[in-house]
Parts: structure tokens; sequence; C-alpha cells
């Protein structure tokens, strides 16, 4: 019996993935503000190291809400409903009804968020989540600087060419030109000397010949010869039809800019101070490298003598001494004199210190960030690391140690010139957001 | 009964696949006289089938952020193994496509075309609800149409606007379907008619509704669903149940593409309702199917005796039904009750007993019970088919029993029990839980003033006095005034029993 019945079996493991990312991407825009809070939340608890790995992010359903019309049967009215697995209930037995609503699997939705969806966890990549993170922040003032170096260029799509590298031959106008090319010059397809060729077999295959039969032979043979060699004159694909992508070249404005990291390690400055002032170059870290792929990082930690060191050693070595804050400046300084020209360099610094230093170093610090740093810079961000209590003794602005009371005559000065100040983790991304909102000092 | 077995491998691989499929095909064709759409079976990836769930098991579907966040929390469940994934989606079109887990052994393989190809397909081609209410062989087509028709408003009109109209149509989706009125097809000439009026109308006036589709998308011209009255403009009755319909028709404000996003809303909602209506018998009738063929499979020699029994653990698995105080109780499991029913059904026409006798006169002892079981898919819904077919037996098995609840009561009453006193009332009252129509708010529009101050009235006829829920109803009503452009207000009205 023939079977009505046909099928097939496709594999699709080979198929591109990722089908439902662009959905994923709209999710997260969507779910911007929670996942914002949520990161935020648990950057708290994350160590150093661990800021911008991927993480499990568990948001709210707030702002990703579906609501649908539904009925609440606790709000009045009444009903029958069938449940399996009596043991031991007979007609008229009396059941409490348990806290969260009487039928079981109806449960989640009479919980207190009342909209019958719960908080949901799920895992966020580092590019998502910096991604969100750093969306509407920039560098203030970032200018272009002159281009005495030779500007750095990129290629950008440029239409057609008739002469390239076999690599970038386009293989749909190259195609369409020639297909063009065999219709115009009526170039005979397969099928059509196939058609000729059997006509002729058929009628060679005639036995009994007549004068007819032999001269349409005669015609035949000729005119698929001249098929023949036509197709052989007028190429399937010819020289004349082949495209390359074009590419040109484009120089790239170039805005260069450099990062002054300027850290106090010194023995006033306990762990948590140094935990905290570590976070906060972390993201700054992060932020530069994921924004800017041409920014140079100078990092300077200073305890009485200031040094230039390299990324792991600022995160992670421990170091101790006094306090002398204005040798970072001048380490500062130092590096830029030898190696970034204001007339190249957008130059920005990003200093933080609990505030404390040796007695008349701050008005020192002042001075030269009036006189000579302050000219150079783009951009000064000071952040000061409190412990609790004493944000709450500093709840002015105007109040604080020497170093800060120091600071804010500079900042009255320069409108480029921020202080902030940070006591918990929670504090630091809505400092660094501040910091580097998007055009705000213009 | 001879043959040797089609595999004895664990791993799968497309030979074996191919000789399983044809002689599970015999037998569903030949012993069990299925009658199914041609098959196309798809093996994917894990991820792949991630994917499918998002997109509301459909191979297409359009972008929508409610799709990423379905995604986000399958792949979160899955990854630290709170569920496992299915081992198949099947869809309703024609050829019907069933999705494969590559991750399946050979005899779940063997299970799951089983399951899927045969079973489903089979309910699917059948069932009346799926015959008058969606179009198998349009839907992939009315799919593809609707994503490309929503990518191209999106480019239009932003993101955005886009979003917000399919947001609020999302809320109103339930309320998309027509329940109750059955339009007869039109005739391939009514549609050619219709769209020669289109084109006329068009040329006439500028405000025409299909003038603005972004160039180069015409809707595809059977889409899934029929509308009762397609004619624009005709005169509006009241009271409305499809909410969705009567804003793509009436709705003042809305621009045409608008409209269109409310119709593909509308048409998606449609096109699951039978689904949403024979869960109990979509999964009983596929569990049956399988159940039923691997039993022959293995009666024939075909497959080992180690498959047997590794099938036989993933079944007795997937039809476990947790009792009510069970920590993994989570309502009724579809599978155990569909799956509890059909077998039910063959052994009354098998070996009734006298009690089956009194109960189902026209079918205990028939021996048919294919025909029985055929009649039932073909001509019932989960509410009529438990009406019809739930046995003492059954109830008995299962434990039934009914509970009576009083909003503000501290208890509830037991008022039936798995006894001669309470089979009937169990079995019209289980049944009554899967009437859609029941168990979906009845909310109505009641009265739209066009001409005056365009307030749209609506109206819940409340089930024994049970009300919507404040504060989602507040939420979507929002939603609802977004859609209409004017008040709109929701009142509650007392709907009898």
């Amino acid at each position: 019996m023939r079977l009505p019945v046909m099928s097939y079996f496709i594999d699709r493991r080979l198929n591109p993935k990722g089908k439902s990312l662009a959905n994923r991407q709209r999710f997260l825009r969507r779910a911007r503000a929670q996942i914002r809070e949520s990161v935020q939340k648990s950057l708290k608890e994350a160590g150093v190291a661990d800021i911008g790995k991927d993480r499990k992010v568990r948001i709210s359903t707030k702002g990703t809400k579906e609501p649908r019309f539904r009925l609440d049967p606790k709000a009045g009215g009444e009903r029958d409903f069938v449940l399996p697995g009596n043991k031991e209930f007979v007609p008229g037995d009396e059941i409490r009804k348990p806290r969260w609503g009487e039928d079981g699997g109806r449960g989640k939705e009479a919980a207190d968020s009342g909209d019958g969806e719960d908080d949901f966890e799920f895992t966020m990549t580092q590019d998502e989540i910096l991604q969100i993170f750093f969306e509407d922040l920039e560098l203030p003032n970032l200018v272009r600087t002159s281009l005495k170096e030779t500007p750095r260029k990129s290629w950008r799509r440029a239409g057609l060419t008739t002469s390239g590298p076999p690599t970038q031959i386009n293989l749909v106008r190259t195609m369409r030109n020639a297909f063009g090319r065999r219709l115009a010059l009526k170039r005979p397809r397969a099928a059509d000397i196939e058609i000729l060729q059997a006509r002729l077999d058929a009628l060679e295959r005639v036995t009994l010949q007549t004068e007819e039969t032999r001269s349409e032979i005669l015609a035949l043979k000729e005119e698929l010869a001249r098929a023949i060699a036509r197709r052989k004159w007028i190429a399937f694909i010819d020289p004349v039809d082949v495209r390359f992508n074009a590419f040109a070249e484009q120089p790239v404005p170039a805005s260069r800019a450099v990062m002054f990291c300027l850290m106090d390690v010194s023995g006033s400055m306990g762990e948590r101070e140094k935990d905290l002032a570590k976070r906060f170059y972390m993201l700054l870290h992060l932020f530069l490298k994921r924004r800017y792929d041409r920014v140079d990082i100078v990092f300077v930690r200073h305890t009485h003598d200031a040094q230039e060191v390299d990324e792991h050693e600022f995160f992670y070595s421990r170091q101790s001494g006094g306090t002398i804050v204005s040798s970072a400046l001048e380490k500062m300084l130092e590096i830029q004199k030898e190696r970034y020209t204001t007339a190249d360099w957008n130059i920005y610094a990003a200093q933080a210190s609990d505030g404390y230093t040796q007695s008349g170093d701050a008005r020192h610090c002042a001075e030269m960030l009036n006189g000579e740093i302050m000219p150079l810079c783009q951009y000064y961000a000071y952040i000061e690391i409190l412990d609790e209590r004493e944000m709450e003794v500093f709840a002015n602005e105007d109040s604080g140690a020497e170093l800060w009371r120091a600071y804010r005559t500079v900042s009255a000065l320069w409108p480029n010139f921020a202080t902030k100040r940070i006591a918990r983790p929670s504090d630091i991304f809505p400092v660094f957001h501040e910091l580097f909102k998007k055009s705000e000092i213009a | 009964m001879g043959g040797s077995p089609l595999f004895t491998e664990q791993e799968w691989d497309f030979p074996s696949l191919d000789r399983v499929y044809r002689e599970i095909e015999k037998i569903a064709v030949e012993d069990l006289k299925l009658d199914v759409y041609p098959s196309q079976i798809e093996i994917i990836s894990s991820e792949q089938m991630l994917d499918a769930y998002s997109s509301l098991g459909m191979p297409l579907m359009y972008s929508h952020w409610s799709f990423g966040k379905l995604f986000a929390r399958e792949e979160q469940l899955y990854r630290h193994g709170y569920s496992a994934l299915a081992y198949e989606i099947v869809i309703n079109s024609s050829p019907c496509i069933s999705y494969l887990l590559e991750e399946n052994t050979m005899t779940m393989q063997a299970l799951v075309i089983a399951h899927a190809a045969f079973g489903h397909n089979h309910f699917f081609k059948n069932n009346y609800l799926f015959r008058q209410w969606t179009n198998a062989e349009g839907i992939l087509d009315y799919l593809a149409f609707a994503k490309r028709y929503i990518s191209a408003c999106e480019d239009r009109h932003g993101r955005a606007e886009v979003e917000a109209v399919l947001d609020s149509a999302h809320a109103l989706m339930e309320h998309g379907v027509f329940r109750y009125r059955r339009p007869p097809k039109p005739s391939k000439e009514r549609v050619l008619e219709k769209r020669r009026r289109r084109m006329e109308h068009e040329e006439e006036s500028r405000n025409e509704l299909w003038r603005t589709l972004p160039a180069g998308i015409d809707p595809p011209a059977a889409p899934p669903t029929i509308d009762p009255e397609e004619d624009f403009g005709s005169e509006m009755k009241l009271p409305e149940e499809n909410i969705l319909y009567l804003l793509e028709k009436y709705s003042p404000g809305l621009r045409p593409w608008q409209r269109e996003l409310i119709r593909i809303v509308r048409s998606l909602a449609q096109y699951f309702y039978p689904q949403r209506q024979t869960k109990v018998m979509n999964e009983g009738c596929a569990t049956f199917v399988h159940h039923t063929i691997m039993h022959m499979l293995y009666d024939r020699g075909l497959i080992t005796e180690g498959s047997l029994l590794e099938f036989l653990h993933s079944h007795t698995g997937v039809i476990y039904q947790p009792d009510f105080n069970d920590p993994r109780w989570n309502g009724f499991n579809p599978y155990a009750l569909g799956f509890g029913m059909m077998a039910d059904i063959r052994r009354i026409c098998e070996t009734p007993s006298a009690e089956d006798r009194d109960w189902f006169p026209q079918i205990a002892g028939s021996q048919d019970w294919m025909g029985a079981l055929s009649d039932a898919w073909a001509n019932y819904r989960d509410e009529s088919f438990i009406e019809q077919f739930l046995s003492p037996r059954l109830m008995r098995e299962f434990r039934l029993f009914e509970l009576h609840d009083k909003a503000g009561d501290e208890s509830c009453r037991v008022s039936a029990i798995h006894d001669e006193s309470g089979y009937r009332r169990i079995r019209s009252s289980l049944a009554r839980q899967y009437d859609v129509g029941l168990t979906d708010p009845n909310i109505q529009v009641a009265d739209a003033d066009l001409k005056g101050n365009r307030k749209l009235r609506l109206v819940h006829l409340m089930h024994r006095g049970i009300p919507l829920h404040a504060k989602t109803r507040d939420l979507v009503c929002t939603h609802l005034e977004r859609l209409w452009g004017h008040e709109v207000v929701l009142e509650e009205a007392d709907g009898g029993q």
C-alpha cells in the first residue's frame, strides 16, 4: 500500500543561533531602569575583580509588566473547583484556607505582588551590563586635538569597481551583469541546444530518409553548430561583467585623551577606603576602555611620594606610608610634560583620597591645581572617601577636612573641576554617573 | 511477531530516524487509521529550542520585548536545572512541523515522532475547533507577513510607537477572539472581490486602510482567521465580546497601520484560541497515540526491551499527577488527565464493567475503541469531552473531590467526593473548570458613544459574583484607553450563575 503521508527530516542544528537576540536587546532596553538598579545593588557585594563580569541580575517586573484581565476569587463571589488526591475528606468537611490561596496551582498569583508575576532572575553578559551602565556617559569637554601625527584611518565602503582582489568579488552584481549580457547577445541556453540535439537525433534515427528530412538534418546540424559556437564566443561570465566591492580609506579625526588616576594608598586610608577607591577606578577603567579605544590611562599611586604603576599594581598591590597629596600632582605634571603635550592630548584626571594630608600640603595642592594643572586639564574629578560617620558630620558641602576645603576653592574658580564624596559602595555609581554625565559642562 | 529491532544504539542518526519514522507511519496510518498533514521533522539544538519557546513555539514571529523577557526567564530556569526542555514542539501548520531536540536518545526520538508528528498532527487536522478556526496552510505565510509588516512599521513610525500599540494589544489578547460566532469561510471569489473593491477604494480616497502599507508588503490572501463582518464601516454591533476587533474597526483615532497591528495580534489570538480550549485533549491524544504505537513497535519486535523500559520510564514521568497537597502540585496535569481518560475509553470499549455499561451504553463493549476515540478527538473540546467521558472509575483513580469556596470565608467546604452521590457533580464541575468561556473574564463592550463624547463603556459580567482583580484591571484599562483614545469605563455587573 502506498502511504499517503510524506515526510522529511531537516537538520536545523547548524542554522544561525541567537534568533531571539533582537528580542533580548529590546527587553534589556525596556527593563533598563530595573537592571541598572539591580546591578548597582549587586556591585555593592562584588569584589573589585568581579566588577564587569557576567553576572546574574534579579529584576522586578516593573516596567516589563504584561497585565491581563483576570478574576480575583478572593475579592468576592463563590466558586467550586475539583482537586485530585482525596484521602480523608467526606462531603461537609471544612478545610481551612491556606494563606497563599486555596488553589495551590494559582498560589503565586495571589501573592502580595498582586500582579501575578514574580521578580525574576537572568544572566547578563559583561557587555550588556556595561552597555546599560555607560550608555549616557561621556568624557566631558573632549575636543579634537591638532592632528600632528598621521590621523587614524578607517575603511569605508565605496561602491563597486571593475578591478580588485578575488576575495572582494561582488557575486550578485557580477552575475546580474553577466545575465544581462547573455540576454542581450542572445547566448543560447544549454536547454536550447539540447532541444536541437534531440530533434537532430530523432531525425537521424529515421531509417528511410527523404530528401526533405536530409535537408532538415543539414539545416539542424548547421544551426546546432552555430549555437554551440555562439555559446563558446559568448562566455557565461565575461571579464567585463566582473565587479568588485570597493573600499576607500577615510581619515578619522582623532581625539586623543589621557586619564590620570591618582590614588592615595597611605596608611590613613583603611582597607575599606582603598576598596572604595579601587572600585571607583575600576569603573572608570572599564568605562574608558569600552567607550574610548584611544584613551591612555596613567596610574599614579602615592603615599608620601608618588609612583607611576601599571594596572595590576594599581588595583592589587598593597603599600602603605605617610601622606603627601601634592607628590601625586607633581608626578602627574612630570608625566604630562614628558609624554602628553596639551596640543595633542585631552587631559583628564581623577583623584581619590580620604582627604587627609600633611598639614600645609592642602594649600600647596590647591596652588598647584590653580596655577599649573587646571589650565591643562579638560576635566578634573576629585573623589573624597569618607566613612559613614564622617559623611553625616560633613553633610554640608562646605565643611570638610583640610584638603576638601582647599579643593572647594579650586572648584569655585574652575567649572571643570568637580568634587564628590563617597562613603558607601552604593554611592559609587551615582557619583560616577554624575561626574561623567553627557555634556553638562560645555 | 518477528522483525528485528530498528535500532539498538542509544544515539540516534538519520538513517535510524528514517526507518523508525516509516514503521511508526505504517502503524499510525494502517492500524490506527490516523489522518495527518504531511510532516516535516526538524532536529534542533537546545538553544534553538529556547528560541522557539520564546516565540510562542512558532518558527517565526515578529520582534517584541516580551519575547525577550520570556527567553531570559526560560533560559535561566533551564540553565539552573529548574526545568527541563520539552522534548518536542509541534506547530499546527501544513506541513506539520515538529521540532525534535538533538539531545534525545533514539528511543526518545521514536516516542517524540509518534507523539508529535502523528498524535498532535492528527488532532490538529481533525478536531473541529482547529478545522473551523485556524488555517494551517496559511499560518506561516501570515506570520512572515506580520514580521515584515511590523519591522517596516518600526522603520517608518519608530520602534517606540509600534511597541506601544503592540503592548496594548497584547494586554487585550485574550479578548481578541470570537468565541461563539462561526463565520463561513469566504470563497476565493469573495476574497478577490474584496481585494478589487479595496483597490477601487484606494483610488478614490487617500485615507484608505491599505494605502499606508509600506510598499511591497501585501497582506497575504488568506489570513488565518476570517471575520464575520469584514466590510469596513459597517454598523457597530453591540454588545461586542471581541474587544480588539472593535478597536480595530471603530477606534476613532487610530491610524491605518495601527489598526493592522491590532489585527495581527487578534489573528494570532484567534489562532491560539483552539489550543487553549483543548489542552487536555491535545496532549491526551498525543500521549495516547505514542503509548499505543510504542507498545505496538515492541510487540512487533521493532524495539528492544531496553527501549521499552526507557520509554515507560519517561512516559510515567510525563503522566504523573501529584496530589493537591503535594509540594509538586501545579494544577491538573493535562497529560495525565487526557491520557487517563483516553486509556479509559479504550478499556470501556474492550472490557467494560457493569458500571461502565450504565454510564456509557453507546461505547461500552463495542470493541471499536479507535472509532470512539476518533470521534472524541474530532468533535469535542476539553469541557465537553470531560462532561461526556470522565468515568466514575477514573474519578476514583484520581480520588477527585470538589471544594466550595466563598470569598471571605475562613475555610472551604468539601461539597462532593468520588462516590455515588458525587460523580455527576464532580464531572460537571471539572468540565466547567476547562471551559475557557468561564475561566476567562466575560467582558463585553456595551456602549461606544461615537457621536458624542466617545466614551467606551465595558461591562464585566461576573460569573457567580467573582470580580476582576482590581490592580490589573486598571492597568489593562490604561492600555485600552491608549488604543481607544478616549475615556474608557469598566463596570462590574451580575452575570448570573
